[in-house]
Formats: C-alpha cells, structure tokens, sequence
C-alpha cells in the first residue's frame, strides 16, 4: 500500500531563504544585558540601520558611561569609550577632523540629561553633524538603580526611596523637546521599545538620525524610552507595560523636529 | 651691557605700545629684548606698564625691582616709580599731568609737556612718543633715532598710518625739548 | 637669520601651527586667551579645525575623539581650566592617544588671580588626573625655546603616543621677544594603524581606557610604566648656567630659570660661584643631569626657586637625598622673585653678609 508521506526533511541549508540574520554592524558577541531589557534591541536597530544605509566601514561610535558602556564591544564598527556625558564633545573632536566618516553616540539619560547636559546642548547649539541615540530608562541602571534626571515624579528608585518629590528633587528632563527648539537639530523624535509597532517606529526614527547626517543636516537625536526590568523590580512584561502605562504619559511619543530635507519620503 | 626700561600710565595713553616701540627697534638692531606688561581684568582705564630690558646678551629676568630708566605718564605711576628708579638712572615725568615737583635728586628727571606738545602736533594720543623721544634723548637706551624712526614706521597701526609723519615729529620733539633743557642755564 | 617680535600666546600658536598642528580646541582664560585667538584666525585660513568648545570640559573631550583619529591636535589653558580639563587627561593617558596641551599657568588656588605662577607643577608633573600616568611636561624659560619645544612635541607625543604638555606661566604669555619661527613641517599622509578612521578592510579599531578586570586593567598599567620607563631613559633635558665650577647652584625651571640667570650673572660679579641648573622636562625630572654634578663634589649647597610653595622643591630634595644643605625661596599668588630677591640668599649661601635682604613688595608682571 502506497502511503502518501509528507517529507519532514529539511531541504539543504543553500537552498533556503535567509530572511533574517545578524546584521554586518553587530559584532558576533554576547552582551552582557539584563533579561529583559531593551538595549539589545535598539542596538541591533541601529547596526541595521547602519548595514541599509551601506556606512559601516565609515562609521565610528561613541560609547557613554552606563549600561551601555561595552556598546563599542557589540558594534562590527570603529569605536571608542567616553567619558561619563562627554560622548556628544569626543564625538565632535571626530567629525570635525573626518566630516566625511559617519560619527554616532550611544548614551543613557544618566549619562546624557544629567551629568553631560552641557555637551550635548552645545552640540546641539553647534549643529555638530553626528547621530545621537539617547536610551531613556528613567534610572540609573549600572550603578544599581538610583535617581535620574528622567525619573518619573512618584517614583521609587534607590536614591529616591521616598519615591521621586518633584518639591525636592526637580521634574523630569525633556531633553528631545529641548533639543528640537535649536536651530542645529535637524531631526528629533522620542520613540518607545513596548511594543513590536513602537519598535518599528523606532527603526524609522534612528534611520533618520542617520540620514540627517549624511545630508549633513545637523545633529538628529533619537530619545528611545526602555525598559530597566532589574532596577524596576518588575519582570520583562510588567516593564514594557510600566513604559506604555507610565513613561509615555510623561515622555509623549513623536517627532518633534522634522527638517524638510528628511520629510520627502513616502 | 643691560637697560631696563618702565613705561607707566592710565590704560589708553599709549605706554604698552611705546615699550613694544623700543622693543621693536632693539629687536631690528640686532639687540636682545624683552618687552613684559602688566595686565589685569581691565581693559579700559586704570594703570598700565610694561618693562622692556634692552641688551647685548641674551636677557635673563625680563623684569627688574629697580629699573634704570623709568617712563611715567600721570601721577599714579610717578608716585609708584619715582622711589624705584636705580639711582643715577632717569626719570621722565609728563608735566602735563603731574604738577607735583619730584623730589628725587640722585636721579635725571626730565619733566616734559607731553600732552600740550603732542596736541600741537595733531593729537594728544602721541604724547607717548613725545615722551619715548625724550628718553632716547635723556637716557642710554642702546638703539638711535633712526631705530625708532624705524620702527614708527614698520610697527604704527595701520589704522594710524595718516599720522605716522606727525608721530616722527613728535618722536623728535621729545628729544629736542630735552636737548633745549640741557642747554639752558639750571 | 631674521629675527621677529612676537608675544609669547601667539608664538606658541604660530609654531604649533608650523609643527603640523592640524586641529585646536579651546576655551578662553587669561593669561592664554591669544593662543586661542591666534588660533581662531589662523586654522581657517589653513584650512585647519579650530573650534572654541562649551568649557574645558568639552575641548579636552573633543581633543580626546580627534586625537583618537589619529590627527594632531592641540589645546590650550591656563591653572582653572586644567583642573577642569584633568578628567579628559586620564582618559587620554588610559587611551594612549597622542596630545598637546599647552597649560600658561595662574594663581591659584581657586579662581586666584590672573598673574604668572608655577602653582601647577604638581597637578601638571605628578598626576593631571586619576590613575597612574605620566605626561612629558617642557618647561621653556624663553619664546625661542617655547617654539623649539612646541615644535617637536607632536613626535614626541606620537613617538610615545602621550600628552605632551608645554608648561608657561603667565609671564611665558604675555611677554614679547625677538624670536625666529620655524618652517612649515612635512609630514605623511597615512594615520597610525590604531586610528579610528572607519573599519574598512580591517577589524574594528578601539580606543578605551575601561578595562573590567584587574588582570586585565594592571596589564595596561605595566605596559604605561613600561612606556614611561623608557620615556624616562630617554627624554631628560636640562640647561645649565655657569654650572661648571659653581659651588652654590640655583635650581629654577621656566621663567624663574631664566630670572636666575641674571642672579648668576650678579653673583658672579660679586665674585661668587654660583650657578644654575635648570630643568627643561619636568617629567621626567633630569635627575641623572643633577646627580652628575652632585657628584663632582663641587656643589655645597643648593637654592630652589619657584612661584610657588615649593612644589618641585620635593623632587630636588628626593634627588639631592641630603648630600648637600637644599634651601627654597618661593613666591606666590604673582608675585616674581626676582634677582635683587635672590642675591642675598645667595650671599648668605656663600658665607658673606646678606646685605638688603629680599623685598616682600611683590613684583606684578
């Protein structure tokens, strides 16, 4: 009797189609990244971002302080490591003397909205053509969790045990809305990792960022709300909900500056 | 073979600038000089000097407690150098300002006119050169006349370049008012 | 030869410039701020970076990530700015990235004031930051060795890929004196293979001083100690004065070097041996120079002068290690010592009546 038999052979592995892969701009590396937590992600965003816009052997990054200190470890590209907030200053130093290489950093809030406001307002104030990518988890995630300049009013971290009084301890930083109002910004969006939709809208944005670059634009910063399961004491679900149902209200999503020359798509 | 040279006054009467004169001729003549000013947050006003050390050996101290020959364009800097000059050495002192007499008698002093004199010329803004030429003409200050012709030439302004002719005449005022002084009866 | 006038802030930018200077960062403070003027209109017009940063913060930053591709690039300041700039120092060092700094030191502590002093020699010399470092500190005494030195601290700095620091002080700025600049250098078009000029053909190039790990991190101190060490067999300079026969012997660096030159001179018109021993690298220290002349057994006894209070005196005292009696006059806050300051110690040094002793009037360049 002849049985009909579906094959459960795989066919050979050339003949298959690779719709998915690593990224060139992603180094072939463990990251050292909590569970749960969003950096991963956003780094293999901006390493495909890199990849379709064919400027990898071009491109230096600029590690921050913080997490997100081995981020050089993680991209197949030139870099370097920082000082704590100075990313936006070294990565002047580099465009200024390579204006034709494709300059990034790669910060925290921390690292960004606290301790180098200075640099990166005058950055921005310079119009210094460099992507920055500003990772915003409302804490300080290396150093165990304390008081950010994002942290929400309200909330409990390890310096604000309290939970955040804004009598006392000041309001969030709302670096992108700042940062837009100057003229030397040609891009600036605030985007969220809580949902696959957000994500992609994410993509879009640091494309953009990049983009701004090489047209030679002026600064593009992406703001990306992330999560920080650990220090939040919540697991990786509660954390994506806690940015949808709590960080959003305080960071609200969008572009907030669009240069012309970047809204010609579509 | 060393001089020292102060030039003192309110900022804006020209005294950094008559140094960088003298500076200038000695450095064209093949001398060795320094030239060092005061300096301080204010831009306008106030008291101003530079030092110029003039020699024919490489200059150690750019600076010296007692110079030799002092410059001293008001009061203020008159009542500050006046006990400072190396005795023997010279002290010229704008009569146009200070009316004090100067009581110092182991030093030449040379009290000028400066101002009066510079006005006649054109512009009050020389009686800084006025007095430079005084000093070239009272003092051993190791470069000639022609050095700081020179000088006037090569190092005025450009945006003083109308008064370089009338700045000559003032230089050779100076120096004539003192040889005048000299041959007249004490 | 053709000798020009030129201010001291501005020489030393014109022969940063003729030394292949290819980018500057800066900051305004008194008494530097022509440097960085100087800066601001010449580097355009050579087609050169010049960019006046946020802070010092910022210009040593951005001096970090330019010298991190491989360009040469210099920065300026003055004892304020340096202790702000100290952070970005360290990172360097860690980072082994080539950079000139020239530091045209202040009064301090604090905001102090804006008058010459050697008041950084210690946070210039000993540690400009965290860590165990070293950067090659030259302390010139004139303009001319101001250029000289300026002009070959780009080698030096990539040679041993470190800082290299010109140490002034206000005096050094502001004064003018006859000097010759000299040409335009040459150098090659390619970058050192550490640079970050792009991954192109190679794998990725990375400048960091994070190293997790003690294993890890004391490795790259024992590679900086060994760099230093070779430095230190290397790169002693100094000058003397009148040294050969001297029995008293001044040791000064930078202005106060040159100042004692004519309380040499003095001296010996006086009929006394007195001579000079001054350093032109601070780091490292000249130290086998002054031992050599210890060793000759001429020298009885020595005076250390600087503006300040005695801060290279321990290096000298560590040298000297009591062969001979070490005295110090310093002056602080501005203040100059200047050879009628200095004759009268000299003269008690050499036995004889002091004579007037020092003036406490300080004298302000």
């Amino acid at each position: 009797m002849a049985i009909a038999t579906l094959s459960t052979e795989k066919p050979p592995i050339e003949a298959m189609e690779v719709v998915y892969k690593r990224p060139e701009s992603l180094a072939e590396v463990q990251t050292h990244y909590c569970p749960g937590c969003t950096h991963g992600i956003i780094h293999r965003l901006v390493a495909e971002v890199i990849d379709e816009l064919g400027v990898r052997e071009k491109t230096i990054g600029v590690a921050p302080v913080g997490c997100a200190v081995f981020a050089y470890q993680y991209f197949n590209v030139d870099g370097c490591e920082a000082a704590h907030g100075r990313a936006p200053a070294m990565a002047t130093g580099l465009k200024r003397v390579m204006p034709d290489r494709i300059i990034f950093t790669y910060q925290g809030d921390g690292d960004l909205a606290s301790i180098g406001g200075n640099e990166i307002m005058h950055a921005a104030a310079r119009g210094e053509n460099i992507t920055v990518i500003f990772v915003n988890n409302a804490n300080y995630g290396m150093t165990g969790g304390q008081m950010a300049p994002t942290t929400l009013p309200g909330m409990v971290t390890t310096s604000s045990p309290y939970g955040r009084d804004v009598k006392t301890q000041g309001y969030p930083v709302h670096i992108t809305e700042m940062l837009a109002i100057m003229p030397g910004v040609a891009y600036a969006s605030r985007n969220s990792m809580h949902s696959v939709a957000e994500i992609r809208k994410t993509k879009k944005a640091i494309r953009k960022a990049f983009e701004a670059q090489i047209k030679g634009l002026g600064l593009g910063i992406v703001e990306i709300l992330s999560s920080c399961p650990t220090n939040w004491r919540m697991d990786p679900f509660e954390s994506l909900e806690f940015i949808r149902d709590h960080m959003v209200p305080v960071f609200p999503l969008g572009e907030y500056k669009v240069h012309d020359e970047l809204k010609r798509r579509k | 073979m060393e001089r020292s040279v102060v030039f003192a006054g309110f900022g804006g009467q020209g005294v950094l600038f008559a140094g960088q004169l003298l500076a200038h001729a000695a450095a064209d003549a093949g001398l060795h000089v320094t030239w060092i000013p005061s300096y301080g947050p204010e831009m306008r006003g106030g008291t101003a000097n530079c030092t110029v050390v003039v020699g024919d050996e490489p200059i150690g101290s750019p600076l010296v407690r007692h110079p030799d020959m002092v410059v001293a364009m008001n009061l203020p800097s008159t009542d500050k150098y006046e006990p400072l000059v190396k005795p023997g050495g010279v002290l010229i002192v704008n009569g146009s300002l200070v009316t004090r007499p100067i009581e110092r008698e182991d030093i030449q002093v040379i009290v000028i006119p400066a101002n009066e004199m510079a006005e006649k010329l054109g512009s009050q803004r020389m009686a800084n050169v006025v007095m430079l030429g005084a000093l070239q003409e009272a003092g051993d200050i190791l470069v000639g006349m022609e050095d700081l012709e020179e000088a006037l030439r090569n190092y005025l302004p450009a945006r003083h370049a109308h008064l370089l002719e009338a700045n000559i005449q003032a230089l050779h005022a100076g120096a004539a008012f003192v040889r005048e002084r000299a041959l007249a009866p004490a | 030869m053709s000798k020009e006038l030129w201010k001291g802030n501005e020489a030393l930018a014109e022969a940063a410039i003729r030394a292949g200077a290819e980018a500057f960062f800066g900051y305004p403070i008194t008494p530097q701020s022509e440097l960085l003027e100087y800066m601001s209109r010449r580097m355009p017009e050579l087609g050169r970076v010049f960019l006046q940063a946020e802070s010092e913060i910022g210009a040593i930053n951005m001096v970090y990530g330019a010298a991190s591709a491989g360009v040469r690039v210099m920065t300026s300041s003055s004892s304020p700015g340096i202790s702000l700039m100290q952070e970005g120092l360290s990172y360097i060092a860690g980072s082994e990235v080539p950079v000139v700094l020239v530091d045209i030191m202040r009064g301090g502590p604090g905001l102090g004031n804006i008058q010459p002093s050697q008041g950084d020699y210690n946070q210039m010399v000993k540690s400009a930051g965290h860590g165990d470092f070293h950067s090659i500190v030259l302390a010139p005494s004139t303009l001319q060795e101001a250029i000289d030195l300026i002009y070959d601290s780009f080698e030096l700095a990539f040679r041993y890929r470190t800082i290299v620091v010109i140490l002034g002080d206000g005096s050094l700025g502001q004064m003018m004196e006859p000097v010759e600049m000299p040409p335009f250098k040459e150098w090659p078009n390619e970058r050192p293979d550490w640079a970050l000029r792009g991954a192109k053909g190679r794998p990725p190039n990375l400048i960091t001083s994070l190293y997790l790990g003690a294993e890890k991190l004391e490795a790259l101190n024992l590679r900086l100690q060994e760099k230093l060490a070779r430095i230190k067999a290397h790169e002693q300079r100094h000058a003397t004065f009148m040294a050969e026969d001297a029995e008293t012997l001044i040791v000064a660096f930078g202005t106060v070097g040159r100042i004692a030159t004519s309380a040499v001179r003095q001296a010996r018109a006086e009929g006394m041996k007195v001579g000079l021993f001054r350093p032109i690298t601070l780091w490292p220290w000249p130290e086998e120079a002054l031992d050599a002349l210890l060793e000759t057994g001429r020298i009885k006894n020595i005076l250390v002068v600087e503006m300040n209070a005695g801060q290279m005196l321990e290096d000298v005292e560590r040298i000297v290690a009591r062969r001979v009696p070490v005295r110090f006059y310093g002056r602080m806050g501005g203040a100059i010592p200047l050879p009628d300051d200095i004759l009268p110690i000299l003269r008690e040094m050499q036995g004889r009546p002091a004579g007037e002793m020092a003036a406490t009037e300080p004298v302000l360049a």
